[in-house]
């Protein structure tokens, strides 16, 4: 009854936004900067990208637009806690509650209409899904194998010593933002153009937290960033499965199951690196900490 | 060149002077939000923080500032303690949903049973459930190290499913012709949280908001456990040799802002919002983290803050209905006040010199 | 007359409320070591960051060769042939030696060549290293030679050490040093910047000391006193420490077999430490960073619980119990890290007496502050110590570490304790503060309290403590006594031989 293929491709779906907003994240916090915003520039990246989307007509436009709504709105917090030297986690937290509410008061003119269709790629998986698939190598490489990389690493690893051997901490670390807000952006777009295929208010409905755990249960590496969306979109779809064949047990209990199994998996790697002394200090060294250059 | 040099100590003045700024820099920056999509900024504006109070309608609208300010600060005491020690709580959303709903459960369990004592209990159901909800990513922190940042946060998508799953399920009211949601407890006289003073919109939540502003300010500023708590906050080590446990610090904070957010949450779904439906949850967990940081973390701070983002509350419900702006427009007024704010807090924390490049 | 490689001329330069460096000259040749002396907070490290380009001198000119050096920021320093290791090294911990060294240098090899390259440099120059090796499981002594390394792949013309011996143990120093004339034989200026004056007496051709950011001298340091140079850095006689008038009593702490696990990935074991401490006596342990010593402190102070039996004071078992209940029973401790650790940065100097002193000196009465108590108390101990500040209000950050330093041991012995210890209590402090605070231990040893001092300062463990020994690797010496020491054998118990039989063998 269950196909295999086809489930597989569900999951490719399911996985995809948190994919994209997860690599960004992982960018940016491989350069030292704790971003708890990701959701709120996925709702900005998933309106300005529907917008655009259903007004031109072209859903690659869509991305387009949700890549730049995303970093755009990343610059804020870049410059609160790059410039204005902010606290991390408070100045995510705005951002995430800003961009819900800046969200919700532009979308009211695009609910209850229909994105236009998305051409599909190669093997009927849709394009974006290829991008997110090809960002996961792409990310390493830049991330283990190109110098740009590897300051970045620098940056993140430790500012101090960055900063001592001449590295501009805050434009790599704004560069990081930015680049992080674009992931997000797209990432949200995937829920609305791709996805859904129209704009509801708060339809990201955690993805960005969800994004923010994967981080971490990454151990900060691409690959595991794949590895725990793939994880967390098999859950979804394993539930929305469920739902299809009328288990007997509340559909709002079934769909608490992505909320549960995230915090499960961090859980069980916080456990990880908690008690086993090899595996821990995976987390860049300077990671949330802001970087003022005294004298 | 303009330099930052940090300053000795934190500024006072600065630190009573920024959240001022915030509020002046927030109402010009989002009238000419309003002017972009296409509102008179001024009206609107008025319609938000003037006419709750003063306009046509203020005798409608001043009670209601109560009714809203006393969730915020109730649940702003709690997390700022947490937030002075380090600790982000940002689950009070879930731990006011389930407040809400093991407070209830008991009145729904005992309906119609009637005794004075009945309420009191209610109260310390909300409490316990909102505890014990905070107590998760405490113990998940301090077990296995999970950041309780994100476990919190998770916990309320699940808070909100289940106050779904009440309210069409176990709670459904039996008497509701099929509509989900609870009874309603405001017309259960021994379960009703009542407007205690007419005209005045206190209920027993706004009693409680007092106290604990009250508590708050006694434990942060005169008792030894918050002296410990404010040094965990900026130098966890210094805090351990002082001889703080941070196991017990987590699980005090989060217990301690689960409990206050648990019984904000009873005292909504006994008083303004009468049952347990799937929108238990209104948003005033979030909120709260502004209020916290708007009001410098500090109780008295946090009640004026409470009282100002009532008002946008209020004026935001006004505005949508005379003017129909959008109802986000709170929700963007309340993130652009915490972005102002985060951004003039440098103030406080350097000064800003000019020097002359060589 | 060799030619200068690099020359400084009347620079200067000024923070808000301090001149860092006023009128700044002075040259150094090729094949030279040349000192640059003073002590903490004289200038010296303001100077070498406008040399690396990490500041901009406000005047003067400084050349290097015959072309004006005016980088403006390091990576311009190291294209013109300046290179640096820093005291706190500028690695990075998470990544392996070759990243490093890439990290250090401007247009890096592709990464075999590098590979192979740093294989090949550090073997040339008896430091070996291996460039896939992350630097979390390096030793102090391994950090410094990447540090190293990645200076040297650049050649560079002039290279500046910042106190690079200060982690080191007498034997890496040595090793240092040789690799450091054979670079100054090939023709590299070396800038030495230390406040050790043995070594810049047995090893630098030529030292140019400062004072309050001026120079107030430059000699050949090979042709001066020890006493002498001190005199110059300080701008006065050296203060005699009176350690008359103390006698050993009865034991007062007594740690036995005392195993901690490390607290993290980068901390040490504590192995079967055993120690005894008597009244009247000072007892130092001396070891080179990261052996255990703030393991050690943290379980005596009790921020680490220990198993029963362990830690005992005056015959008490406090092993299982944390810092407050030790206070209370007489064990007082001052750890390294003033701000943040012994101290709350942003805390006054009143609320930071409420730390450590809230139960001995009743400042927190049934959980209760004494707000004024604790006022009176920090006014008291800034009166005791000599404390620098405007008053009892001020910021613990905004105090000099000497002022601080003597605010924290203040706070601690003015509570009378029964024993006390203190981690590194001069560490970058001025020499006026160091010679207070080490007085203020012997008073305190005077007054029938014992005393255990740990510090990476060979020097003032020999000038303090009765009994010393050695913390290698998380193990604690047998104890010797300090009179008839000499720094040879110092050096061979800080290297892990523990006894002269294993020494000779």
């Amino acid at each position: 009854m269950i196909d295999p293929i086809s489930v597989f491709l569900l999951l490719l779906s399911a996985s995809t936004p948190i994919l994209f907003a997860a690599l960004g994240e992982l960018v940016v916090e491989r350069a030292g900067v704790l971003n708890l915003g990701v959701e709120g520039m996925m709702i900005a990246g998933a309106l300005a990208g529907f917008a655009a989307a259903y007004a031109s007509g072209n859903p690659f436009l869509g991305f387009l637009v949700a890549a730049l709504a995303g970093a755009t709105i990343s610059m804020l917090f870049a410059l609160l806690t790059q410039v204005f030297l902010a606290n991390q986690v408070a100045s995510g937290l705005a951002l995430t509650l800003f961009g819900l509410g800046l969200a919700a008061m532009f979308g009211k003119p695009f609910e209850g209409v229909r994105a236009p269709p998305m051409p599909m790629g190669p093997l009927r998986i849709n394009w974006i899904v290829w991008l997110g698939l090809a960002m996961v190598p792409a990310i390493w490489w830049f991330l283990n194998r190109s110098r740009a990389g590897l300051i970045l690493r620098g940056v993140g690893e430790n500012h101090d010593a960055a900063h001592a051997l001449g590295y501009g901490v805050r434009a790599t670390r704004a560069a990081a933002v930015a680049f992080g807000g674009a992931m997000a952006g797209i990432g949200g777009a995937f829920i609305s153009i791709a996805t859904v295929l129209q704009w509801t208010e708060g339809m990201t409905a955690g993805a960005g937290w969800i994004a923010l755990a994967i981080v971490v249960f990454s151990r900060w590496t691409a690959p595991g960033v794949l590895a725990g969306a793939w994880l967390f979109g098999g859950v979804t779809v394993l539930q929305l499965r469920l739902q299809a064949a009328g288990v007997d047990v509340p559909v709002q209990l079934l769909s608490m199951a992505p909320y549960l199994a995230t915090i499960l998996v961090l859980v069980l790697i916080s456990a990880r690196q908690k008690f086993s002394r090899h595996a821990g200090g995976a987390a860049p060294g300077s990671l949330g900490i802001n970087f003022h250059a005294l004298r | 060149m303009i330099q930052l040099v940090p300053r000795q100590g934190v500024s006072n003045g600065w630190q009573i002077a920024t959240p001022l700024l915030a509020v002046l820099a927030t109402m010009v920056a989002g009238g000419i939000l309003f002017a972009i999509i296409g509102y008179d900024p001024v009206a609107a504006i008025r319609t938000i923080f003037w006419d709750p109070l003063f306009g046509p309608a203020a005798s409608y609208s001043r009670p209601q500032l109560l009714v809203k300010a006393a969730p915020l600060i109730l649940i702003a005491s709690g997390l700022a303690v947490g937030f002075r020690a380090g600790i982000w709580n940002i689950g009070a959303e879930g731990q006011y949903i389930i407040g809400g709903i093991t407070g209830a459960a008991v009145a729904l369990a005992l309906y119609p049973l009637e005794a004075w004592w009945l309420f009191p209990v209610m109260v310390l159901a909300g409490l316990a459930g909102g505890w014990a909800w905070g107590m998760i990513p405490a113990l998940l922190r301090n077990w296995f190290g999970a950041s309780e940042i994100l476990v919190s946060l998770m916990l309320v998508y699940v808070a909100q499913r289940i106050a779904a799953w009440m309210a069409f399920g176990p709670m459904r009211n039996p008497e509701g012709m099929g509509f989900p949601g609870s009874r309603n407890l405001q017309q259960y006289p021994s379960a009703a949280n009542p407007e205690l003073l007419t005209g005045t919109g206190a209920h027993w939540g706004v009693v409680a908001a007092a106290l604990a502003v009250l508590a708050t300010w006694f434990l942060m500023s005169r008792h030894i456990r918050g002296f410990h708590l404010r040094a965990a906050g900026i130098a966890p080590r210094a805090a351990r040799f002082a001889g703080v446990n941070p196991q017990t610090l987590v699980a005090f904070c989060l217990g301690l802002s689960g409990a206050l957010a648990g019984a904000a949450g009873l005292f909504e779904v006994s008083g303004p919002a009468g049952q347990v439906t799937a929108q238990l949850g209104v948003g005033y967990g979030f909120t709260a983290i502004i209020v916290a940081f708007l009001g410098r973390l500090h109780p008295v701070g946090i009640l004026l803050a409470g009282l100002l983002l009532a008002l946008t509350y209020i004026g935001g419900e006004l505005a949508q209905l005379t003017m129909a702006l959008p109802a986000a427009t709170v929700q963007v007024f309340q993130g652009m006040l915490l972005f102002f704010l985060l951004g003039f807090d440098l103030l406080t924390r350097f000064q800003i010199r000019r020097s002359i490049a060589a | 007359m060799t030619a200068n490689v690099f020359r400084a001329e009347r620079i200067g330069k000024s923070y808000p409320g301090v001149r860092a460096n006023d009128d700044v000259s002075f040259a150094v040749a090729a094949g030279e070591i040349h000192a640059l002396l003073g002590e903490n907070g004289a200038g010296k490290s303001t100077l070498v960051k406008m040399i690396y380009g990490l500041v901009r001198p406000d005047d003067g000119r400084m050349w290097l060769g015959d072309d004006p050096h005016a980088p403006t920021d390091p990576r311009a320093a190291r294209a013109a042939g300046v290179a640096m290791v820093f005291q706190h090294f500028s690695l990075f911990d998470a990544l392996t030696v070759a990243e490093n060294i890439a990290l250090g240098m401007e247009n890096p090899p592709p990464r075999r060549k590098l590979a192979a390259r740093i294989t090949q440099v550090s073997h040339d120059f008896g430091l070996p290293l291996n460039p896939g090796r992350r630097i979390v499981t390096l030793s102090a002594g391994e950090r410094q030679r990447v540090e190293i390394i990645r200076c040297l792949l650049q050649n560079p013309r002039l290279l500046i050490m910042d106190e690079p011996t200060s982690v080191l143990t007498p034997q890496e120093a040595e090793l240092l040093f040789a690799t450091l004339r054979k670079l100054a034989a090939a023709g590299t200026a070396i800038l030495y910047i230390s406040h050790k004056l043995e070594e810049i007496r047995a090893h630098c051709d030529c030292a140019t000391i400062l004072r309050h950011g001026k120079v107030v001298d430059s000699c050949d340091p090979r042709a001066q006193s020890a006493r002498e140079l001190a005199a110059m850095m300080v701008g006065g006689e050296m203060r005699v420490i009176d350690r008359s008038g103390r006698q050993a009593g009865d034991v007062l702490l007594k740690v036995e077999g005392l195993s901690q696990p490390a607290p993290s990935a980068e901390g040490m074991r504590l192995k079967r430490v055993s120690l005894t401490l008597r009244a009247g006596e000072i007892l130092g342990i001396g070891g080179v960073a990261g052996n255990g010593q703030e393991e050690l402190l943290a379980a005596l102070s009790g921020e680490v619980r220990s198993t029963p039996g362990t830690i005992a004071l005056e015959g008490r078992d406090l092993s299982s119990k944390g810092p407050e209940p030790r206070r209370v029973a007489g064990l007082l401790a001052a750890p390294e890290d003033r701000l943040g650790h012994a101290a709350v940065p942003d805390f006054s100097l009143t609320e930071n007496t409420l730390l450590t002193a809230g139960a001995r000196k009743a400042l927190v009465r049934g959980g209760l502050i004494d707000h004024a108590g604790a006022r009176t108390y920090a006014e008291a101990v800034i009166r005791d110590f000599d404390v620098r500040t405007p008053g009892p209000g001020t910021a613990a950050r905004a105090l000099s570490g000497g002022n601080l330093q003597k605010f924290v041991v203040g706070r601690e012995v003015m509570q009378d304790p029964r024993v006390l210890v203190v981690n590194q209590p001069t560490w970058g402090v001025d020499a006026g503060a160091a010679a207070a605070v080490r007085q203020s231990l012997l008073d305190l040893a005077r007054r029938g309290a014992g005393v255990i001092v740990i510090s990476q300062d060979l020097d003032e463990l020999l000038e303090l403590s009765d009994r010393f020994c050695a913390l290698n690797e998380g193990r604690l010496s047998d104890p010797v006594p300090t009179a008839g020491l000499t720094l040879d054998r110092i050096g061979l118990m800080l290297g892990g031989a523990h006894g002269m039989e294993e020494a000779r063998a």
